[in-house]
């Protein structure tokens, strides 16, 4: 009896302690990131968008971030923040997708937002961006470039989100020159800055001349540079670690997306949902066109105004598979977001053999 | 430059820092002490190297302070498992941790900074032979170093006496103590190796592999020249062979996904772990005594006085 008045005491000193503290807590809010944030790309981009809610939102929120954190062994980083008190919580990496909705049933009222994946719940939004968009402005930069008529790709995994950045690349370069061929090699990593250099040096080996890459370090970029080549920065403007390689450079901007959720989660208004923004929203952002020549310049202008104004859709239909069969049109006039986001083959002209 | 020769070249790039990196393990190996913070030693390497090369405008200076800070991780290393007769496992797995932090801390205002790429060698007639020019004289400095380093190991552990007592207080510590060869002394020579050649092997990644410094750049090289010690059976010349196996097989499988073959990407990049696990079996199976890891390895000493 005695233990349990002193065991109710304890209890209740406990909350009155807790008490005060908690009336005036500040939202927290947390990050997973797939790579190092020094990594001058993907995490790297997000953690700017953590650095725009601290600016704007600084006095209301606490952020915090774990980085490196690998896709397989990610739930026990998603569940740390969600048991220390975070409230919101972003998941930055498609392989976070069963981790991040394994640890949102468990808390309830923890918000989630899982970037690049397609499945939701009451307390989980998804989020990605149309880098596609951008890929297609950089494939006609890329035919418009090459001596050789050679262009390549560095990617990390045969997966439908690198595929469709493939594919946008290849029709962007077909527009510009119908005779023009794509090398793709993938290293089977999202961040290995010497197998990407590897790669990169395949390609470049095998009469590549202009390149792209779907890996997070800049030194497939590097590689073009020491060769006297050109290529594309990748998830951030990469252009110091290549004056005279880089075309432009697809950025992730997720200040604004990451500003306006933290807010909704401040005045009560957040839900789950999809975003998948585009040039139109400011969610990619093509850096400086520099190498290149005015005309190209205008070229890639032009087809990114078209782009954002809706006038041209990079996977409009008719769209051809390698076997010549046309992909079935479910968007109007063009692919549907669905058949983006889950693409599984290469379109007509890549002359390789997509690794099922 | 024909594409033969271009593949060589790359080869050479990928294989020299699992060469560097395992020569070091193998003599601490040899000496009895397993380290596992190759990987953490190497990021050292890798984030003081460029800093230092930066700070200092040069790149002789910049190897000098990633071997350096990688030798200082492998005293601390010493300490643990000499002075203290820790745990080797965990204290080298704690190594790795705090090498990649650290270095994470130490390369972060060095993040986006960049080099210009290093001198390579240059002997007028030699170097401009056809398709074996630039591979025999045409490259870089870490490269003939690692070569010598590859030979002079060889010639250390078999053909001096030092490095007969090497191997015996690496392959019983007792019976060496009692016959007064100073093991600590000896361990702690040789876990100091490890450390600056894992730092050189760093150094080489960030100033030459790829000129720029990022956290995790290391990538798990660490734990392959680990590996590839214990495949190579402690012995130089097959840690040779095997990281240059695996160099190749990394660059030729990229090659061949580039030339477009119609195998998997995924089954080619698992190419050239299996090549290299099965070449060394095949190598160990050839001889007719096995040959074990030697006798202390792992084991904490204590002299017993």
């Amino acid at each position: 009896m005695k233990r349990a008045v002193l065991g109710a005491v304890a209890v209740a000193a406990l909350a009155i302690m807790a008490g005060p503290a908690s009336a005036q807590q500040k939202l927290k809010v947390g990050f997973i990131y797939v790579g190092p944030v020094g990594d001058h790309g993907w995490s790297y981009q997000h953690d700017q968008g953590r650095k725009a809610i601290e600016k704007e939102l600084g006095d209301r929120v606490e952020t915090s971030y774990v980085e490196s954190v690998p896709e397989a062994d990610s739930e026990r980083a998603i569940e740390q923040l969600a048991r220390t008190g975070h409230k919101l919580i972003f998941t930055t990496s498609f392989g976070y997708m069963e981790p991040t909705l394994k640890v949102a049933k468990k808390y309830p009222n923890v918000m989630f937002e899982h970037a690049t994946g397609f499945k939701r719940e009451k307390n989980v939004s998804t989020y990605a961006a149309r880098f596609y968009e951008g890929r297609y402005i950089s494939g006609q930069i890329a035919a418009k470039m090459s001596k050789t008529g050679v262009i390549g790709y560095v990617g990390a995994y045969p997966i439908p989100e690198v595929v469709a950045g493939i594919n946008a690349y290849f029709l962007g370069a077909q527009s510009v020159n119908p005779a023009v061929k794509l090398k793709v090699v993938y290293v089977n990593s999202w961040y290995d800055p010497g197998k990407e250099a590897d790669g990169a040096k395949a390609l470049l080996d095998q009469g590549v001349d202009v390149l792209t890459q779907h890996t997070d370090s800049p030194a497939p970029l590097q590689a073009a540079e020491a060769r006297g080549k050109l290529a594309f920065g990748q998830a951030s403007d990469m252009i110091k670690f290549a004056p005279k390689a880089q075309l432009t450079a697809i950025i992730d901007n997720w200040n604004d997306y990451y500003v306006a959720r933290t807010k909704a989660v401040l005045d009560g208004s957040w839900k789950a949902q999809d975003t998948w923004g585009g040039l139109a929203q400011h969610m990619v952002v093509m850096a400086p066109y520099t190498n290149m020549p005015e005309d190209v310049a205008k070229l890639a202008k032009e087809t990114e105004e078209a782009i954002r104004s809706g006038k041209l859709k990079p996977f409009k239909c008719p769209v051809f598979k390698q076997d010549g069969s046309q992909v079935e049109c479910k968007g109007g006039d063009g692919l549907s977001d669905e058949q983006i986001l889950g693409m599984n083959f290469y379109v007509k002209g890549i002359d390789d053999k997509l690794p099922q | 430059m024909s594409m033969f020769e271009a593949v060589l070249l790359t080869i050479v790039t990928a294989s020299t820092p699992l060469l560097l990196a395992a020569l070091g393990e193998l003599v601490a190996e040899r000496a009895g002490v397993l380290n596992l913070g190759v990987e953490g030693m190497m990021a050292m390497g890798a984030a003081c190297g460029f800093a230092g090369a930066v700070v200092f405008d040069s790149t002789a200076l910049g190897v000098l302070s990633g071997m350096i800070a990688a030798v200082l991780l492998a005293s601390l290393f010493a300490f643990a498992v000499l002075g203290l007769a820790t745990n080797q496992v965990a204290s080298g797995l704690a190594l790795t941790i705090l090498g990649l932090g650290l270095a994470g801390l130490i390369g972060a205002p060095f993040i986006g900074a960049r080099r210009e790429p290093i001198a390579h060698l240059h002997i007028p007639g030699l170097t401009d032979l056809p398709v074996v020019g630039r591979l025999f004289f045409g490259q870089d400095a870490f490269v003939y170093v690692s070569l010598l380093l590859a030979l002079a190991v060889a010639w250390f552990l078999f053909h001096t006496r030092a490095g007969l007592t090497l191997r015996s207080v690496g392959e019983n510590h007792t019976s060496a103590h009692s016959l007064g060869l100073p093991v600590v002394r000896v361990r702690l020579l040789a876990i100091v190796f490890g450390g600056a050649c894992a730092g050189l092997s760093g150094a080489y990644l960030s100033l030459v592999y790829t000129r720029f410094w990022s956290p995790g750049m290391t990538a798990g090289r660490g734990w392959i020249a680990l590996a590839l010690v214990v495949f190579a059976a402690w012995r130089p010349g097959r840690a040779f062979a095997g990281a240059y196996l695996f160099g190749a097989a990394t660059v030729l499988q990229l090659h061949a996904q580039a030339a477009s073959i119609g195998l998997p990407s995924q089954t080619l990049s698992a190419l050239p772990y299996l090549a290299t696990v099965v070449a060394l079996v095949l190598l160990s199976l050839g001889k007719r005594r096995a040959v074990g890891a030697p006798g202390s390895l792992g084991t904490p000493f204590v002299p017993d006085r």
